[in-house]
């Protein structure tokens, strides 16, 4: 009998070169059960290659991964046998209904016809398919071939289920539709590894989080942590004219814990307080007489917390969205 | 190694692993014939546009060619049979690519099935169509006046031949299509191949037409051998020689492309 292993998945030292092109420079990753990771990175991080070589479809240069304490490169059939994963494109037959590719899958991985029937349509009533389980798949939406490609990773069961930018180019409500489905998936009990260029995703889902960047992992701990050490939010207000963004500078010095910086007609403030702060300087504002002309203000994004890690920003620093179009397949 | 319910399952081994290759290869040879009915247009490639070329040659050339002996219609049927299982093979290639293309491929990659059943399905999914269109083409044949001239089992010999040819050649087109990984690319690839071996070659004129510096490619070259073996069976005369040169080209085709399907499918992902 072999005992139950405490780390999900466990990478070390996962070196992959594709030519002179250094994917992965040596990651190490550790993923209790029951856990949401989330690898966050810009495109070309080294993401969906870390993903490829935990799911055993890629082999690594050198170093060891484990997922449920099995060796993904010498007991990969065992490995296949306890994951589950939806890549970046939805990987589904256009010409097979909904229904088909669920079964298809589930006839693939070894449990029973009448097994496979029944798990697909209960995974179609789940994720909201069942009136579409016998359509083609090819006139499904973005969305809703994205539902199916997830449904299709959860057929057998797999304890660790492997998500590759599960919601890049999903419109907002889809997205916010996954996200519950993830929750629910560990609170089943499952182990989720997911990748995504989203801070919001991270913070929202991750319970741990490393940050991912040309191949190596150059930060991690919790979404709360992280933020504390990279982000803040800035906020920026405009004003008439340069001598009154000085005043205004003046009078909200000490609101803050960092210092008003004025650019011409424009004041910034950093903070790790948000709405509060915002509040606090209006008032402030107000009561000196002045009135500002626009406001902004820029939560932390990915880029900033490139910044802040690397000192350099993001090489693609591309909307996401448009991001997703670049690579052509998938998201449409 | 233990089984546990949320471990799943560890798949198994050796001949042990024979029944999940068996059920895999089903369920995936399955699925690619449903293609066939949800894409209509995989089949009329493959059976419209030989049946326009008996016609054509049947009805508009066929007058002015001139043949050694027998009837012209004798003469292309065994052609266009060899041509229909040649300009077939390509939907391999389409089949591959678009699996490559849609991520298909790479999802099987990381299930515990068994790999091998891909590449055995598409060819087995690939020779049932080869069946269906050989039959057809046969019955087309036998309506412009195509005549069998010696007996059913060499007729049923020729038509395995046949088949065998165009599982051989499903072999090679696999390999280009996981080479080109996009269906339309696949076809564009395959016809530039194709197009020499199908027409320069006995399938609709005799060889000893064609200018000197050709003859010996267009006599010896695969496609012609295998049209010069159904032609003896299906015309009579001495078929042995004939059979024997087909089949080793089939076998040295599979010798060498298999290898190399099985070589790219797995370097694919």
């Amino acid at each position: 009998m072999t005992s139950m292993p405490e780390l999900a998945i466990q990478a070390q030292q996962i070196r992959k070169n594709f030519g002179k092109v250094v994917a992965l420079d040596g990651v190490n990753l550790s993923v209790p059960v029951g856990q949401i990771f989330g690898l966050l990175g810009p495109n070309g991080a080294g993401k969906t290659t870390m993903i490829r070589v935990l799911t055993t479809v890629l082999r690594a240069d050198s170093g060891t991964a484990t997922v449920m304490g099995r060796s993904v490169s010498h007991e990969a059939p065992s490995v296949r046998g306890l994951i589950g994963l939806a890549g970046q494109y939805a990987a589904l037959d256009p010409n097979l209904t909904g229904r088909e590719n669920l079964r298809l899958v589930g006839s693939l991985t070894q449990i029973s016809g009448r097994v496979a029937a029944q798990r697909s349509d209960e995974l179609l009533e789940r994720f909201s398919l069942s009136d579409a389980g016998n359509r083609l798949v090819r006139t499904y939406s973005g969305g809703m071939r994205r539902r199916l490609d997830l449904a299709a990773a959860l057929v057998h069961r797999p304890p660790v289920i492997f998500l590759d930018e599960p919601t890049t180019g999903l419109d907002p409500e889809s997205r916010v539709e996954l996200w519950a489905v993830i929750k629910e998936l560990v609170a089943d009990g499952a182990t989720i590894l997911l990748t995504t260029q989203y801070m919001e995703e991270a913070d929202r889902l991750a319970d741990q989080l490393a940050v991912i960047d040309h191949g190596a992992v150059i930060a991690e701990g919790t979404p709360t942590e992280l933020k504390r050490r990279l982000g803040s939010s800035v906020i920026e207000l405009g004003f008439a004219d340069d001598a009154t963004a000085t005043r205004a500078a003046e009078l909200l010095a000490g609101t803050s814990t960092e210092e008003p910086h004025v650019t011409g007609r424009g004041v910034q403030i950093k903070s790790n307080e948000g709405t509060k702060l915002l509040t606090r300087l209006l008032r402030t504002l107000d009561q000196g007489g002045i009135e500002p002309e626009t406001l902004t203000v820029h939560e932390p994004s990915l880029d900033d917390v490139f910044l802040s890690l690397t000192g350099k920003p993001t090489e693609d620093s591309a909307p996401p969205v448009e991001a997703a179009g670049k690579r052509g397949r998938g998201a449409r | 190694m233990t089984d546990s319910p949320l471990l799943g399952h560890a798949p198994k081994r050796g001949i042990a692993a024979l029944p999940g290759l068996v059920s895999d290869t089903t369920a995936l040879t399955k699925r690619n014939l449903l293609m066939f009915r949800r894409v209509p247009q995989l089949l009329v490639f493959a059976t419209i546009q030989p049946i326009i070329f008996v016609l054509m040659f049947r009805f508009v050339f066929g007058g002015a060619i001139n043949v050694p002996n027998g009837s012209y219609v004798d003469f292309l049927m065994p052609g266009v049979f060899v041509q229909t299982v040649v300009f077939g093979a390509v939907g391999t290639a389409i089949g591959l690519a678009a699996d490559l293309k849609t991520g298909f491929i790479e999802r099987f990659k990381a299930l515990p099935m068994a790999h091998s059943s891909v590449l055995i399905a598409r060819i087995l999914s690939d020779l049932t169509r080869n069946i269906f269109v050989v039959t057809l083409m046969t019955s087309v044949g036998f309506a412009v006046g195509f005549r069998v001239h010696t007996n059913p089992a060499q007729f049923l010999l020729a038509v395995l031949l046949l088949l065998a040819f165009g599982a051989a050649l499903s072999f090679i087109f696999a390999t280009v299509g996981i080479m080109v990984r996009e269906p339309e690319t696949a076809q564009a690839a395959a016809f530039p191949v194709m197009a020499p071996l199908v027409f320069a070659s006995s399938a609709f004129v005799p060889v000893e037409s064609m200018p000197g510096w050709l003859q010996p490619f267009a006599a010896n070259q695969p496609v012609s051998a295998v049209i010069t073996a159904v032609r003896s069976l299906v015309l009579g005369g001495p078929a042995v020689s004939d059979v024997l040169i087909a089949t080793a080209w089939c076998v040295g085709i599979v010798a060498v492309a298999a290898p190399s399907a099985i070589w790219m499918y797995r370097k694919a992902v």
